[in-house]
């Protein structure tokens, strides 16, 4: 075996001196009838380097990549191009086969990444503090939910009818089991978002509202209405961002009074790797620290007075609270972390913003030229890069014909919001900087033969 | 001693004089011990490492009231320095690519680059969670071969594969339980939890809305099953046993206690993050396991990137099996496989307790864990297992004369060897030869866990030590044993030679500085 470097002699040797005579003694404590005899039965036996390519690139070959066709998909994760050097570095060995820095003396590599990683995220949401990430958006946007409970001490959460459906859902499902009450508003087909319907909803137990922004239609929540109205009431606005470009473009959602702001970091470094492992990102108010989740790098100095930096205030965390702990998450996204960071350290803030408005011209560009084909409309007073357009027919199987004609239109509605009524004919189209005129004209020009009735 | 300079460069390692022999250098740097500022530091406006289209509108007019006032005060690098500013940040941290990285309970064996290349296939990197099924059924593929693969070495009914880590998975068991529970129309709010249990045990239960009550150990260091029974009854919901436990030492009650629990109408949970030292050996299916997460970033090797990403697909009995977690997936009579969600759960799938996560689970680790199962094959995981259980054991004998070993007399280890510090000279620990392990060259063992031993050092060498490897080890922990034992004050300044001295941990919880405040 290629990567077990024990020889037989080796072992005979190792053996011998711990006084066992076979490598069985050393599993006397599982019971013999449990014990295998030998290799699994109908399980494959090792195969060479070579060999394994081989089958894991048929694997591959089975799908189409978004590279390899006119692509529009977004809902939460989207195709950006990420530097070459960006995956060189996060590929250095000191980076890719560390671990979670216990030993802060020889993980300041680590530790200074996070640093800055943790200041770029506050700085990117206009939040004071940022944590060391979290596995997702999806999973970090109910951890706010649970922190503002905490924080709060009420159990009510107002869900924006924007708030992606996948993360609605995550929601939900972990409310079942810790009993607290959240409130979801239908989404509905409007060219602004749901705002007065979500401030409608608080009252005086409620914790939190969470609205996306931009929302999963594409369009823009008025956030520093929503935070009047949230605070008025004693409740905190949690924003969520899954489109972290779109802040190189529009406002910060802690400048306009988001009190803590959660978000998908994978459009920066990570990639779309079929939807993981991605990157939670997490910042919020400074007076909300010991409530937070997570991981938290912080700065010192060490016995020589030299800046360092170490893992802090993991008195809110499961290694030494225990049941107590603000989460139970321990190991998290630390290399996707770097990814961001390393991509963003490339981009800097006028990079961010330039690549953001050149997203946002390329999903003018993309709208203009599919509202143009008869019967197709844009929902979407405002929007980024990603807006949503209405079909005369159900989006679905457009998506599924056009995917037949080598085109990845983008994400229907009735994919996204499979039990609501009256959306099926919604669907979603994003355009970033790797959007082409050439991949425009061919989505524009397929989907006009569809709705025609051209054949393939 | 340096100061820190106008733009800000750290002082550096060299003022202690031990490790550059009393030189000072203008710089701060000393050869290839190299110092970096923050990135903060090193940046200036206006510079880019992109090169970018400038935009061909202007935004729409509807967004005007949206825009952003000034851009994120972020500092500009060109590429040469981002490559400069990581590849030197990447020098100050220890890996397993330049040595042995003992942490007990976080198996951290080598990373086979293989792995890495397959993940990075456009095929795989490069799709969209949300893409039509018919173009992505390469990497529905890889799940359910992997989710084969995980289900055959455990002997488990089905596995739920969209937990993002260990702790993520023991959320995801307990919910399958609550919701067998809730099925059964039953109010059972407790979890047994040893004392000895990582931290992440209790605090999922109290995270999945249980109360947690503590079993407690037989002086051998596993489950007291006797107190274990006393404790079962109406209110109990399960148990989470770690198997092999946190002492690195197999339960052998394991299938007794499932029965006692399943007897008493409660279900077994078992945090399989020590499953490296069982795989091929023993199948917790057989042992009467309801549910065990695996991570993949341990026993199957993903990258630990610094502190993730992990993966932690839950393995599920017959019993739990029907509440797992949308989606996953499944081949039709058409042979195309499928993906179950809330569209199309139906009866058949009805019971799922609902959603963990936006998309399909940790898709990129997924692929590099078939790799590297298929790598080794059903007979070269079975020698994972044999050799990391070797190793510890060979790392337990020959130290245990030095430093005491709680339980080595009551037989072999398992994945990992512990000791604790008792019998070091007055004003000696752990942390002292933990620190001195730095200088020596390794990565220290995990220390202070369990918290059921004092002074615990859990050694966890895996399957990837050489003998000569493991010899150089043993070499240097016994000699700080010894150095300890007589009272060696330079221990206590230890680590000499790392980028840094012992960090002031209380400084930076006392008064947190989270971002750059410059």
């Amino acid at each position: 075996m290629r990567y077990l470097p024990l020889t037989s002699a080796d072992r005979a040797e190792m053996l011998e001196s711990i006084g066992a005579a076979s490598v069985d003694d050393l599993f006397v404590d599982v019971p013999a009838q449990a014990r295998l005899p030998g290799p699994i039965e109908g399980l494959p036996a090792h195969a060479s380097e070579m060999a394994v390519e081989r089958h894991m690139s048929a694997l591959a070959a089975k799908n189409l990549s978004a590279g390899s066709a006119p692509f529009f998909l977004g809902a939460g994760a989207y195709r950006h191009h990420v530097p070459s050097s960006v995956d060189h570095l996060i590929q250095r060995g000191e980076f890719l086969t560390a671990y979670t820095p216990y030993q802060p003396e020889i993980a300041q590599g680590t530790l200074q990444v996070l640093f800055e990683f943790q200041t770029q995220v506050a700085r990117l949401f206009g939040t004071d503090i940022a944590n060391a990430s979290m596995y997702d958006g999806s999973t970090a946007c109910w951890e706010a939910i649970l922190m503002a409970s905490r924080i709060t001490r009420k159990g009510k959460a107002v869900l924006s009818s924007g708030l992606h459906p996948h993360y609605g859902e995550v929601v939900r499902t972990m409310a079942k089991f810790t009993r607290d009450e959240i409130v979801s508003l239908d989404t509905e087909l409007t060219a602004e978002p749901d705002d007065a319907a979500v401030i409608a909803q608080i009252d005086d137990n409620t914790s939190c509202v969470v609205v996306q922004y931009p929302d999963v239609l594409g369009r823009i929540p008025d956030l520093a209405a929503i935070a009047e109205a949230a605070h008025a009431k004693g409740a905190l606005l949690v924003a969520v961002v899954t489109e972290p470009v779109a802040l190189g473009l529009i406002e910060a959602p802690g400048h306009l009074g988001a009190d803590i702001v959660v978000g998908e970091g994978q459009s920066l470094g990570v990639g779309l790797q079929f939807g993981g492992p991605y990157l939670g990102l997490f910042g919020c108010r400074e007076k909300f620290v010991r409530q937070m989740p997570g991981r938290l790098c912080g700065q010192t100095v060490d016995a020589d007075g030299k800046r360092g930096f170490v893992l802090t205030l993991s008195t809110r965390e499961q290694h030494i609270r225990r049941e107590k702990a603000t989460s139970n998450i321990c190991t998290n996204s630390g290399l996707c972390a770097l990814a961001f960071s390393i991509h963003l350290t490339l981009l800097g803030g006028g990079g961010l913003a330039k690549l953001a408005a050149v997203n946002h011209a390329r999903a003018q560009a993309t709208i203009e030229r599919l509202t143009r084909i008869p019967g197709v409309e844009l929902l979407n007073e405002a929007y980024f890069n990603e807006a949503t357009l209405i079909l005369p027919r159900d989006a679905r199987e457009v998506v599924n014909e056009l995917a037949g004609r080598g085109v990845l239109a983008g994400v229907s509605l009735g994919r996204l919001f499979p039990v609501a009524d009256g959306l099926h004919k919604g669907l979603l189209v994003a355009a970033t900087e790797t959007t082409t005129d050439e991949d425009i004209e061919t989505l524009a020009t397929q989907l006009e033969n569809l709705l025609v009735g051209v054949p393939a | 001693m340096n100061a820190v300079n106008a733009a800000g460069w750290r002082p550096s390692m060299g003022d202690s004089g031990q490790a550059t022999g009393g030189v000072a250098t203008a710089s701060g740097d000393y050869g290839l011990m190299l110092e970096e500022a923050l990135s903060f530091e090193l940046g200036a406006e206006g510079k880019c490492g992109v090169d970018l289209d400038a935009a061909d509108r202007a935004p729409m007019p509807g967004l005007s009231k949206f825009l952003r006032k000034e851009a994120p005060a972020l500092p500009g690098l060109t590429e040469p320095e981002v490559v400069r500013h990581y590849t030197r940040l990447s020098r100050q941290n220890y890996a397993i690519d330049l040595g042995p990285f003992p942490l007990g309970s976080c198996t951290m064996k080598h990373n086979p680059r293989l792995n890495e290349k397959m993940a990075r296939l456009p095929g795989f990197a490069d799709v969209h969670p949300m893409q039509p099924q018919a173009t992505v059924q390469g990497a529905l593929e890889v799940i359910e071969q992997l989710a084969d693969w995980l289900i055959g070495l455990t002997g488990m009914a089905s596995v739920a594969m969209s937990p993002k880590a260990g702790a993520h998975g023991e959320l995801c068991g307990l919910l399958c339980i609550r919701a067998a529970l809730d099925a059964r129309g039953e109010e059972r709010d407790v979890v047994l939890v040893p004392e000895s249990a990582h931290g992440t045990n209790p605090a999922t239960a109290a995270f999945a809305g249980f109360k947690v009550e503590s079993i407690p150990a037989t002086p051998a260091g596993r489950v007291d099953l006797a107190a274990l029974k006393e404790k079962l009854g109406p209110h109990v919901a399960g148990v989470m046993i770690t198997n092999p436990n946190t002492c690195g030492l197999f339960e052998p009650d394991m299938k007794a206690i499932a029965d006692a629990v399943h007897e008493a109408g409660g279900y077994v949970y078992c945090d399989g993050a020590n499953f490296n030292a069982i795989v091929g050996k023993v199948r917790p299916g057989d042992l009467g396991v309801d549910a065990m997460h695996i991570n993949l970033h341990k026993t199957f090797s993903t990258p630990h990137g610094g502190g993730g990403p992990g993966a932690g697909p839950v393995v599920l009995s017959e019993a739990l099996a029907p509440f797992a977690p949308l989606p996953f997936v499944t081949r039709g009579p058409d042979g195309d496989i499928h993906l179950v969600e809330e569209e199309n759960r139906g009866e058949g799938h009805g019971r799922s307790f609902g959603r963990m996560v936006a998309f399909h689970g940790q898709m990129g680790m997924f692929t590099r864990a078939l790799t590297y199962i298929l790598s080794h094959g059903a007979d070269g995981l079975r020698q994972v297992a044999e050799d990391a259980v070797l190793n510890a054991n060979y790392v337990l004998r020959a130290c245990e004369d030095v430093l005491p070993a709680p339980f080595a007399k009551s037989g072999p280890c398992m994945h990992e060897a512990l000791f604790s510090d008792s019998g070091l000279a007055e004003g000696f620990s752990t942390l002292d030869i933990a620190k001195g392990l730095i200088d020596e060259g390794f990565h220290p063992m995990t220390v202070y866990f369990p918290l059921v031993v004092k002074g615990a050092m859990l050694v966890e060498p895996t399957e990837t030590e050489s003998k000569a490897g493991l010899d150089r080890f043993i070499a240097s922990l016994r000699s700080l044993a010894e150095r300890a034992k007589a009272g060696d004050e330079s221990l206590h300044s230890a680590p000499h030679f790392a980028p840094r001295h012992r960090l002031d941990e209380t400084q930076a919880a006392r008064k947190p500085v989270l971002v750059w405040q410059g």
